[in-house]
């Protein structure tokens, strides 16, 4: 416990160390302090702007995008993920694909789903399915892999069928590999749906950032952009903490 | 010849029975894993399966179960041929740790009950009996990481006790256990045996453990193994882990050492 509670000291402090650095290279002014605002600023930036409320229709309009990716994604990545692994034939043509994918940076699509699609929500969606679901499948595939053989003739014996099988045993005993791929998913979601409105949208917090650059408004822009870092950590914590209280019981303690 | 009271015991209708069983394993180096055995075993009696390592027992436990299909011959339980899956009445308790690690000890015992319509009441009564049966009364909320080996064993006995079998198979369940915690084990499941009136077939690599706990036991061959041997210990249905100073346990060990030793030699690669 305490060996951890160091680690994570640790850890604070490097990041602490490297604001306070920043802090005093714009102060100093080294760091152009009109290109980079310090981050005590930025801070102050970011709590203007979401008190004025001109985040909020953004915050919405991103947040949901990137909760419905990250929904589908998980959906039909583990359920992808389970008819692949039924079926070794198919798994053997789609593995190398899986292993290669995210060597494609799945964006350049995004024009040509906005030309598809229009401008709006759902191209982004796709987007964000586009690049979170593989991450699923892949954690699917490995998750299945690792359930041991003895645990479906447990339920075997037990007389289970199919369906009670996997949702009784097969789905608890890949929980933990599954959670891994959950976790990355809500990243790429994330990193998928910002950077397509980034690119190319009419609203949203990547597009606030964006206007904001174009616009010269750098304290607009840091503001937003420090909210966007915090939410994908907090998320990301979350989720952590999440998994390590399921992973607490199964290891010793 | 008919009637005759000597005749019901030998016309009595085996509890579950082989005949001709053969199972190899295909793939790139197919394996002639068992067989052919013939076994009967009769209702209610405890019999072990001995055999050097490697030598079809698992797999014989696999065909007997229901769990996978014999490549040759016919598996019967009360009188029913088996047709790939696990008939119920038959709990098996497997070689390796099979205890759900997501669960509690107290979860992982009812995790069979919750599902046969049985009344809350009783369902909680016989969990936390089997619990106590097996000494984990004090590990009930616990998860088996938090077990030992043999801990997380005795929390998969438990979980096919409760469900009442009439048939019970043990692969190994105490291969991981000191020698003294062996013999106590070996207490608990003839005590077990007894409390349900179950059959029983126990596979273990212990002679002395298959000496002291059963009634019959069967001698297996190397690799595809056979039986070779099939000796009654003629034990009392009350008997506990101190038979091991009969005179005539030494006996039965040593007639099943020399049975195995000639076996043992062959899957050591080496000549008797
Ligand atoms: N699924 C399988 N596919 C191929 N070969 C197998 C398979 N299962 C077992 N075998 C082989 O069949 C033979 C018998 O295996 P089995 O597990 O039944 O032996 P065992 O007597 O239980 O061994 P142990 O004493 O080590 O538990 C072994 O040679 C093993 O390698
Ligand atoms: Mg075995």
């Amino acid at each position: 416990m305490s060996r951890s509670r160091t680690v994570i000291l640790v850890r604070a402090a490097v990041l602490a160390g490297l604001v306070a650095l920043l802090e005093v290279l714009c102060r100093v002014g080294i760091v152009d302090p009109m290109a980079v605002l310090p981050p005590s600023e930025m801070v102050g930036a970011m709590i203007d702007q979401l008190r004025s409320g001109e985040l909020d229709e953004s915050m919405v309009q991103t947040f949901s995008t990137i909760g419905l990716a990250f929904g589908v994604a998980v959906a039909l990545g583990t359920l992808g993920g389970a008819v692949v692994h039924a079926v070794p034939r198919l798994r053997r043509a789609i593995d190398p694909l899986l292993a290669s994918y995210y060597a494609v940076p799945t964006f350049i699509f995004y024009p040509l789903l906005v030309a598809l699609l229009g401008l709006g929500k759902l191209p982004l969606v796709v987007l964000g399915v586009l690049s979170a679901t593989p991450a699923v499948v892949i954690s699917t595939l490995a998750g299945l892999d690792g359930v041991p053989p003895v645990l479906r003739k447990v339920a075997r014996v037990q007389r289970l069928g199919r369906a009670r099988t996997l949702w009784l045993v097969v789905l608890p005993a890949a929980l933990p590999r599954l959670f891994g791929g959950f976790k990355l998913a809500l990243s790429y979601a994330l990193i998928g749906v910002i950077a397509g409105e980034f690119i190319l949208s009419g609203s949203g917090l990547g597009y606030s950032i964006s206007f904001a650059y174009q616009s010269f408004d750098s304290r607009a822009m840091y503001g937003a952009m420090l909210f966007v870092l915090l939410v994908a950590v907090g998320a990301n914590t979350l989720l952590y903490v999440w998994e390590g209280r399921l992973a607490r019981r199964r290891l010793r303690t | 010849m008919t009637g005759g009271v000597g005749d019901i015991a030998v016309m009595e209708e085996p509890h579950a029975s082989l005949r001709g069983v053969v199972r190899r394993y295909g793939g790139a180096q197919p394996v002639h894993a068992l067989g052919p055995v013939d076994l009967d075993l009769r209702r209610g009696e405890f019999f072990s399966v001995v055999g050097p390592s490697g030598c079809g027992k698992s797999t014989l436990l696999d065909v007997l179960s229901g769990l996978g299909r014999p490549t040759g011959g016919t598996v019967s339980f009360e009188g029913a041929e088996l047709g790939g899956e696990v008939p119920d009445g038959v709990g098996v308790v497997f070689q390796e740790d099979a205890s759900f690690p997501w669960l509690t000890v107290r979860d992982n015992v009812a995790f069979g009950l919750r599902r046969t319509g049985l009344d809350g009441r009783e369902t909680a009564r016989r969990v936390e009996h089997a619990i106590g049966f097996m000494g984990l009364g004090q590990f009930a909320a616990h998860y088996p990481a938090q077990l030992s080996g043999g801990m997380r064993q005795r929390v998969c006995i438990a979980r096919t006790l409760v469900m009442q079998p009439r048939l019970i198979l043990l692969d190994e369940p105490f291969g991981a256990l000191d020698q003294q915690t062996r013999l106590l084990m070996g207490d608990e499941l003839l005590r077990l045996w007894r409390e349900t009136g179950a059959t029983v077939l126990l596979i273990t690599h212990a002679l002395d453990e298959a000496a002291m706990l059963s009634d019959r036991v069967g001698v297996m061959s190397a690799r595809p193994g056979r039986f070779i041997d099939l000796l009654e210990t003629g034990w009392p249905r009350e008997r506990d882990s101190r038979v091991v100073s009969d005179p005539a346990f030494g006996a039965l060990t040593s007639r099943l050492w020399s049975s195995l030793r000639t076996e043992s030699l062959k899957t050591m690669g080496r000549a008797a």
